[in-house]
């Protein structure tokens, strides 16, 4: 059984349905990856798994979350809490503006001990220098001393770390945990992540635009547009073979190196915004493949050995 | 970090009061008339006037007439009231604990009252609750304090006979001209509150606060109310000064003694001591609050802390 399973989720904010159909699941010691543009859909999804949605105005419509054999769906809130920052961690994009820049370092991450460990201060404090240490954090204690704005980014980003992983929890969701850093911090943070994966036997989601951290770390892979889950399957298969034009452009724009003449790929055109999703496949506009039935019918997912895509002409050579 | 904070804007307090003294001295020796006017009997003689402008120094330069002053000042000595004829260090003395009084306790009824409303109407997300504190701030943000004071004493102390009409005899006289200046505050601060945590709750921060399994109510005290206080005790802050200021005119409508109605007296009679003395009161009164207000930023918030020092 999976940690965490997401099934043909839908999410609605009102009337308008920014999230439909998206399912993956990961297990313990596995890491799975969410791709896709800004605006696919990707945060909403960690959102949706964190019972965070009403905080925005949003509602799970469709499908359920199964967190260790448990539906989420429908939890209420004092359970939930108990899940968040206990059992679920949360890592978000910027770390310049995720800590509270009035409070100290040290009481901000005490206080996921002090709650889901029902932990003294004193002996959370002892377990946030432990944490911050096996985090490669140089002086623990004189960190939690420091407030957030003297801090770098990426420093920011492993107390963020540390905060989600304080209470023990058997899944970490990250939400484009080093599109904020420099590029130089990019790699460490991405290895921290995949080391605490192996050592902790956590579940990760990893939520990214960058298909080569995807190729790097990640075991399994979805693929999101103008929210929905157009491929799935395992990193080794969707790279090997991608079936989604998607997909294939996606792959497409890891910059390789070599003699320096390659020029850098992209994707013509734009995400579609929530207000004017495409009918038919989601991608048609921008894909070099379409024809009549795209722009009319939706594609139901074809199962290609270890994953499967959901494309009018996947399997069928171009 | 802060002491040495403190002492920068004590040091900043220097010219600032300089500059002030002189604004002060300026408008008060330019204003058309004179105090001799007051004093002089009906039949006196241009000799006997020109003898009393001379006893009381006023034909001497207003060079002259400034530097004795300050230098007066410097000595604990805020002069003579000219019309009055007794030391403005007295006057002052006698009327400033009806002042305090009365503006300490506006200024607790308005922070005090306008932080629940405000707190309530971004909290309750009850639409009915929240357009009752919204209209109740855009009227108390623009009905005039003179007015509101007359309002509440035709109702309350003409009519329903509870309050006393004017004067400064029990606790109860001050209930109506606690009510009509706090009015106005308990608005403003309200607004400012409601805005500053509605504002708070937007910061991304806020979101992890969630994800760490805390509670609504632990985020909304531990965290969001220390942002949202910082505006709100900038204005607090900036109100300090109105406790002495504010109450000018309510005191004059409530007949009230105290350092408004003192200043409108020795105003009328150009009674320049006096009017020196309390404006000199007044703008201390300000500068007093705004420095309570930086160092009260500075203690809340490190940032502020480190960017200023």
């Amino acid at each position: 059984m999976s940690m965490l399973s997401v099934r043909d989720l839908g999410v609605a904010f009102g009337s308008i349905h920014p999230l439909s159909g998206v399912s993956f699941s990961v297990d313990r010691g596995q890491t799975i990856g969410i791709v896709g543009e800004s605006g696919s859909g990707k945060s909403l999804t960690a959102m949706s798994v964190m019972g965070l949605l009403p905080l925005i105005g949003g509602r799970i419509t469709d499908g359920n979350i199964e967190f260790d054999g448990q539906d989420l769906t429908n939890l209420p809130e004092t359970a939930y809490r108990k899940l968040r920052g206990g059992r679920i961690g949360l890592i978000t994009q910027n770390p310049m503006t995720s800590l509270d820049p009035l409070k100290k370092i040290g009481p901000q991450v005490d206080a996921v001990a002090i709650l889901h460990l029902e932990m003294t201060p004193k002996e959370a404090r002892a377990r946030t220098e432990d944490i911050l240490e096996t985090l490669r954090i140089p002086e623990p204690a004189l960190i939690c001393d420091r407030y957030p704005h003297q801090m770098s980014g990426g420093m920011k980003q492993r107390i963020v770390i540390a905060m989600a992983l304080a209470a023990d929890p058997d899944v970490l969701i990250a939400d484009e945990p080093t599109t904020a850093l420099d590029v130089t911090v990019q790699a460490q943070i991405i290895r921290l992540l995949d080391d605490l994966v192996k050592e902790r036997d956590l579940a990760l989601v990893l939520i990214t635009h960058d298909m080569s951290v995807v190729a790097q770390t990640c075991d399994k892979v979805v693929v999101m547009y103008a929210g929905r889950a157009l491929e799935f399957g395992t990193v080794e298969t969707i790279f090997d073979a991608p079936q989604h034009p998607y997909t294939q452009a996606l792959i497409g724009c890891i910059p390789r190196g070599g003699d320096g003449t390659a020029k850098l790929d992209g994707i013509p055109g734009t995400v579609p915004t929530v207000m004017n999703y495409p009918k038919g496949c989601p991608f048609h506009p921008r894909c070099t493949r379409a024809q009549e039935i795209c722009t009319t019918t939706q594609p139901e997912f074809t199962s290609y050995g270890d994953s499967a895509a959901a494309c009018h002409f996947a399997g069928v050579a171009p | 970090m802060l002491l040495r904070y403190t002492f920068q804007r004590l040091l900043m307090l220097i010219p600032v009061s300089i500059s002030i003294s002189i604004v002060i001295f300026m408008i008060v020796h330019l204003l058309p008339g004179d105090p001799i006017d007051n004093l002089l009997r009906i039949g006196s003689s241009p000799e006997d006037r020109e003898a009393l402008v001379a006893r009381y120094g006023l034909d001497r330069s207003l060079f002259v007439q400034y530097f004795t002053w300050i230098g007066n000042l410097f000595q604990g000595d805020f002069g003579q009231a000219i019309v009055l004829r007794r030391p403005v260090i007295d006057l002052i003395g006698q009327n400033l604990p009806y002042s305090l009084v009365l503006g300490g306790l506006a200024f607790a009824f308005s922070s005090i009252v306008g932080m629940s409303l405000g707190i309530i109407s971004s909290v309750v997300r009850n639409p009915i609750i929240d357009r009752l504190v919204r209209g109740f701030i855009l009227l108390g943000s623009t009905v005039p304090g003179f007015w509101l004071a007359l309002l509440l004493i035709l109702f309350f102390a003409v009519n329903l006979r509870w309050f006393p009409v004017s004067g400064a005899g029990g606790w109860d006289s001050l209930v109506l001209p606690v009510l009509t200046i706090g009015f106005g505050g308990v608005a403003l601060v309200a607004r400012v509150t409601r805005v500053a945590l509605m504002d708070a709750r937007r910061e991304d921060f806020v979101m992890l606060l969630h994800a760490k399994g805390l509670s609504h109510n632990t985020i909304l005290f531990r965290h969001l109310m220390p942002h949202a206080l910082l505006p709100v005790v900038t204005i607090l802050a900036l109100r300090i000064g109105w406790i002495l200021g504010g109450a000018v005119t309510v005191e004059f409508v409530f007949g009230r003694p105290g350092l408004g109605s003192l200043l409108i007296r020795a105003l009328g009679q150009r009674d320049y001591p006096v009017v020196q003395g309390c404006l000199l009161m007044l703008a201390l009164a300000v500068m007093l609050g705004t420095l309570i207000g930086d160092i009260a930023q500075a203690a809340m918030d490190p940032r502020v802390r480190e960017a200023k020092t």
